[in-house]
């Protein structure tokens, strides 16, 4: 065997990886500006998150360790043992094992088993088994094909698919402890910065929390396939300060607005097929269906973040679901243009 | 031990007629012709969920691409995910178990020919209803159509509320036929295994590969029943108003997903564990030593049989079980890793201090090797159940399994069609093919999935047919694609060689390897009847002994 070449570069390789590696990790990690992505694991805004965002890292030092050190040895192994044709005809030594090797490479792998595992169970427990406050929002959700239900028990609000949850602060802490329930088939809900995903199964409610340390809006969308539409099912968090969570909860316990300019707008809403899906608090469209509309437009966007919420936008929605969400499960409504206007007009009014 | 072909004057085989030939394949009962059945359809089945991989990356290289349809891109990963693991997968491990485990054991053919071939048809068929929903999930009006409910089904989405038509009947009767086939192969091979090992081939002599083979077959028996139970109980629910799955009548959801998964996640290591076999034995001989620490290797695979079998509910953790039960399925199956780690050992132990030999069975192996380290520890990582909380249904699983099942089974199986094409057809596999393609397909699968755990830790969840600009995951999906593109060429280029060498290659001999287990002393191809006098082992290399007369391993043992 020639021992002669050189090691160097072989041995630069693994070291590059890692610093690629670590380079990669702090990059995800940094939470610099701007952010990578609204949807960063590891940019956690609450303590679930935070936690998870803290144990992933620990987990990843240990499996990077256990990657550099195999990876080197076979790197090594490679160089080290090739063969070469100057001695072809020559069988290496006839090496059948070695019961100390077997061992040492059977009980150190146990004990960082044992290390990852209690570092795991920590946090399971944790985040699981959390106690509630009493200062907690409780809030319901229900996963629809294919949109969200949010129901607050004790204020007496239904809305869909944008939820307001108050910030928590750490010395004082509201967290937001959520009901999860499914009306069809299997949801996720998954904000990636507030909390791990937990799944919305029909008949078997769930429950999960998260106490957002700082405003703002955040992302996330359903990660349970759920069907035809599961992709545009999308999810979006405002967590608010104290004085706007109050104001949001002030303005959707009011009942919708009375516009007698839009009476022609209400009269064709009331009388189609709308009101079998769609409530309107204080109307006779009681629809369960389909998302509340009381407060339309204190909403940003529509079918579930699948559009903006611009008149253009919703009169294309009601016009024709497909064009924007295909195998929604809202019909297009085969109104006249005239009607179809009426009817925008009034869902403008619903503030 | 010699035994090649026996040629009588005048007995010559003369030119046949192809109806003839056709005739000879569909009745066999030749445990060779049978895998090289199973073989020939898991590719034909390859190249169809390749397509379909395709179709799904060309849909997700840009933020609302509209490529295809919602509806169709739900039908492509169902069918890509159904058609990869109980059509491609299984088969094609299958073939290869029915085509070595005689040879090697130094049998003439299986325990059972005629359940053998039972069983090939009885896959076939299964292959053939899953396709053949295409055009009779809606009749001819609806062609098209396809199952679409993922490749777990999870309930309810597959109850006849949410699944009208037949897409899911075809889905559910295809599973299940092929179960049924999968379970016959599996007690032919126990049977082969445990009944028909020549003279001297004690159980602590077979060949690293009959003995995982037959730990795999010890798992599809106890896997694929609750998987043929959850398909019958899906079909009364679905036609004679049973209540299982159906949880608006009480039934429960979260059974399916119980029933799925003990069979779902075992079944991830019914694929892994005849790769770990054709790893162990091409390593040693192209690396000039045996395997290291044999003992611990047949104790490992009993072990990580036996332990894959209280994991699955790993798939579950945010399913909504309690933190205990949440522990529990974390410490099993992060104590699957010990096992697996020391196989990764073992290997890397018999090449330590070999002389390694870099053709393209070794490079293949080589490659195995990284990728499975890699896939194993993102494995770790999903096991510690809160990270699994933010990594699940994600892209990051997806890049998991991809690792272990491309990275790890695909270039197993790459592997052993350049070690034992030889064997098969006589040919040798041309050599600079193989770099070419081994190259190309190491550079379009680390394009591909080294980048794709990325979008999973930002947020995107798998099996979504678009998604939204501006979350950091556009430049890394059009990257991912073309590495799926280049994939897609290191696939042709050997496909090429498959059918270019077969008629142009070098001839192989009887052993073009210098390797050291049976199958090497017959003849290539093997005649019907493999050995023309069952051969008498006294170690577990009987060639070596063969050839090393001074210093034969029956000395050792």
């Amino acid at each position: 065997m020639q021992v002669g070449q050189p090691n160097k570069p072989f041995v630069r390789g693994p070291l590059l990886i890692l610093v690629s590696v670590i380079w990669q990790v702090s990059w995800a990690v940094g939470a610099t500006s701007p952010p990578l992505s609204p949807t960063n694991i590891f940019a956690p805004a609450s303590t679930p998150a935070n936690s998870i965002a803290h144990l992933s890292i620990f987990v990843l030092a240990i499996t990077a360790i256990i990657f550099v050190v195999v990876f080197t040895l076979l790197v090594y192994s490679i160089i080290k043992f090739r063969g070469n044709s100057a001695d072809a005809g020559r069988e290496p030594a006839q090496v059948y094992g070695s019961t100390q090797i077997e061992l040492a490479w059977t009980i150190i792998p146990i004990l960082i088993v044992v290390v990852l595992f209690l570092a795991t169970a920590r946090v399971i427990h944790a985040v699981q088994d959390a106690p509630e406050p009493p200062m907690a929002l409780e809030v319901t959700a229900v996963g629809h094909q294919y949109w969200w239900e949010f129901r607050y028990p004790k204020l007496g609000i239904v809305t869909a698919n944008e939820l307001h949850i108050p910030v928590s602060d750490p010395a004082n802490p509201t967290p937001t402890f959520l009901n999860l329930l499914s009306a069809d088939t299997d949801h996720s809900f998954w904000i990636p910065e507030l909390a791990g995903k937990t799944d919305l199964v029909p008949n078997h409610p769930n429950r999960m929390w998260m106490d957002p340390h700082h405003t703002g809006v955040f992302l996330g969308q359903c990660a349970q396939y759920c069907g035809v539409q599961h992709a545009k099912m999308l999810l979006r968090v405002s967590v608010d300060s104290p004085e706007d969570f109050a104001a949001w909860v002030r303005s959707q316990q009011q009942p919708a607005v009375e516009d007698a300019s839009v009476a022609a707008g209400r009269q064709v809403f009331e009388s189609t097929a709308c009101i079998n899906c769609h409530a309107v608090a204080g109307t006779n469209a009681n629809g369960r269906f389909g998302p509340d509309l009381t407060h339309l437009m204190s909403r940003a966007t529509i079918a579930s973040g699948a559009a903006p919420n611009t008149p253009e936008k919703l009169r294309l929605w009601i016009q024709d679901p497909n064009k924007i969400k295909p195998g929604s499960l809202m019909p297009a409504m085969q109104l006249s243009d005239a009607d179809l206007d009426a009817v925008v007009s009034y869902m403008e009014t619903l503030r | 031990m010699s035994s090649n072909a026996i040629t009588i004057r005048g007995v010559q085989m003369e030119e046949k007629p192809w109806v003839d030939t056709l005739h000879e394949w569909v009745t066999t009962v030749d445990h060779k012709r049978l895998g090289v059945l199973y073989i020939g359809y898991a590719l034909l089945f390859l190249v169809v969920a390749g397509i379909e991989a395709i179709v799904i990356r060309i849909q997700l290289m840009y933020p609302h691409n509209d490529f295809v349809s919602p509806q169709v891109f739900n039908r492509m990963f169902t069918m890509h995910g159904t058609t990869m693991v109980f059509f491609v997968g299984m088969p094609i491990l299958f073939g290869f178990a029915n085509y070595l485990v005689p040879l090697m054991v130094g049998a003439r053919d299986m325990a059972f020919p005629r359940l053998n071939a039972f069983s090939f048809w009885l896959s076939a068929l299964g292959g053939f209803l899953l396709y053949f929903s295409l055009v009779g999930a809606n009749g001819l009006y609806g062609a098209g159509n396809a199952p679409d409910v993922g490749w777990w089904a999870y309930a309810p989405l597959t109850a006849r509320a949410f699944s009208p038509g037949h897409s899911s009947d075809y889905w559910t009767l295809s599973l299940l036929v092929s179960g049924f086939g999968s379970i016959g192969t599996a007690i032919n091979i126990v049977a082969t295994v445990l009944c028909m090992r020549c003279p001297g081939m004690k159980l602590s002599r077979m060949p690293l590969l009959v003995w995982l083979n037959l730990v795999m077959s010890g798992m599809v028996l106890i896997t694929i029943t609750p998987l043929s139970a959850s398909q019958i109980m899906l079909l009364v629910d679905r036609y004679l108003g049973g209540h299982f799955f159906d949880a608006q009548a009480g039934g429960s959801a979260v059974l399916w997903m119980h029933f799925f998964w003990i069979f779902g996640h075992p079944e991830v290591y019914v694929l892994i564990i005849p790769c770990f076999a054709f790893m162990s034995e091409i390593i040693p001989v192209f690396s000039r030593k045996p395997i290291f620490g044999y003992p611990v290797m047949v104790a490992a695979t009993v072990c990580i049989g036996f332990v894959s079998m209280s994991v699955w509910a790993h798939h579950m953790f945010t399913v909504g079980m309690n933190s205990y039960a949440n522990s529990f399925f974390t410490i099993t199956t992060m104590a699957v890793g010990v096992p697996t780690g020391i196989k990764i050992f073992n290997w890397l132990g018999t090449m330590w201090g070999g002389k390694i030999q870099f053709k393209t069975p070794m490079i293949f192996c080589i490659g195995f090797l990284f990728q499975f380290l890699i896939a194993g520890l993102t494995g770790i990582m999903l096991a510690a159940a809160p990270f699994d909380w933010q990594l699940s249904l994600s892209y990051f699983v997806v890049a998991h399994f991809h690792y272990t099942l491309v990275g790890g089974v695909l270039f197993a199986l790459f592997a052993a069609f350049y070690y034992w094409y030889p064997k098969i057809t006589g040919k040798m596999l041309n050599e600079t093919l193989g770099k070419w393609h081994f190259w190309l397909f190491l550079i379009g699968f680390h394009l591909t999935f080294d980048l794709m755990h990325i979008p999973g830790l930002l947020g995107m969840p798998r099996r979504i047919y678009t998604y939204e600009p501006g979350r950091g995951w556009d430049t890394l999906n059009l990257l991912i694609t073309l590495g799926a593109f280049i994939q897609a060429i290191g696939t042709l280029l050997f496909v090429a060689n498959l059918i270019i060498s077969y008629f142009k290659g070098a001839k192989a001999g009887n052993d073009p390897w210098d390797a050291w287990t049976l199958e090497w002393s017959t003849s290539s191809p093997p005649p019907a009847y493999n050995f023309a006098s069952i051969p008498v082992v006294a170690s577990r290399r009987p060639l070596w002994d063969l050839k090393h007369p001074e210093d034969p391993d029956s000395r050792y043992e």
